[in-house]
């Protein structure tokens, strides 16, 4: 009984460390994170560059994660920050949130509070008034993820 | 049920005309994101805040569509740039229809 419970024990933590060494190339919300930056883009690729993505490297609780946005822009005319999506890729649903600038607004910053099931990407995508599609990518490491399953 | 949702806004009292000021807001929801189970399998329906926005004499400073990723008790933090002393209205909307408001006022000068 005691050595069967142990063979058991070890088989099945083994077989937990291969589903989670699958799981991260084969996560279904990848496809479904990228969609959604294709739409909000209208087709173009972001180019690196004007967007500023901050994020801790490690998040030890999922349930409330620090994000903030920092885009350059003069904010008049036609140096306008139109909106800023926020992606996460391996949550339950890719979208987080959506932010709207205006000229009141000034700059261009945004700071608040996210969920992320588990480790994943998070990523900023930041349209300009003239349709310039710019984007920040931040990996961040979990370690109790937030979705309560 | 959890209490009805409170609003906390920090404005500064007082800017000067063109200085970007930072504003912070919380309100205290518990943003039921539709993922979770219940004791008996069943899932929890979704109840979230799905719209915030920042308005300064009528004017649009600042808005945010919200999905579920968003954490309990929404918290957002943005700047405006003013040249007019005013008041700020600040709107969450509820995915029960609910529609929960707070105003600041700010000097310029």
């Amino acid at each position: 009984m005691k050595i069967n419970r142990r063979h058991m024990l070890s088989l099945s933590a083994g077989a937990a460390l291969f589903s989670i060494a699958g799981h991260r190339s084969a996560w279904a919300d990848v496809p479904a994170a990228e969609k959604r930056i294709m739409d909000f883009a209208g087709g173009k690729t972001p180019a690196s560059g004007k967007i500023t993505l901050t994020a801790p490297e490690i998040a030890e609780n999922g349930n409330t994660v620090p994000i903030s946005v920092n885009v350059e822009s003069a904010m008049t005319g036609g140096d306008m920050v139109d909106s800023v999506i926020i992606v996460a890729d391996g949550n339950p649903n890719p979208e987080v949130a959506t932010f709207h600038f205006t000229a009141l607004s000034g700059t261009a910053v945004a700071t608040t509070r996210m969920r992320l099931a588990k480790t994943q990407n998070v990523i900023a995508v930041a349209k300009m008034a003239d349709g310039s599609v710019f984007m920040d990518k931040k990996e961040v490491k979990v370690t109790i993820g937030g979705c309560g399953g | 049920m959890a209490a009805q949702p409170k609003p906390r806004i920090k404005v500064p009292k007082e800017a000067k005309a063109g200085e970007v000021v930072s504003i912070k807001t919380l309100i205290s929801h518990e943003m039921e994101s539709g993922q979770r189970k219940d004791k008996d399998g069943k899932v929890i329906p979704r109840k979230i805040i799905n719209k915030f926005a920042c308005e300064f004499n009528g004017t649009p400073v600042f808005s945010c569509d919200i999905d579920p990723a968003i954490s309990a008790n929404p918290y957002f933090e943005f700047s405006a740039k003013l040249t007019e002393s005013g008041t700020f209205k600040f709107t969450w909307i509820d995915d029960d229809g609910a529609i929960y408001t707070d105003e600041q006022k700010i000097t310029v000068n």
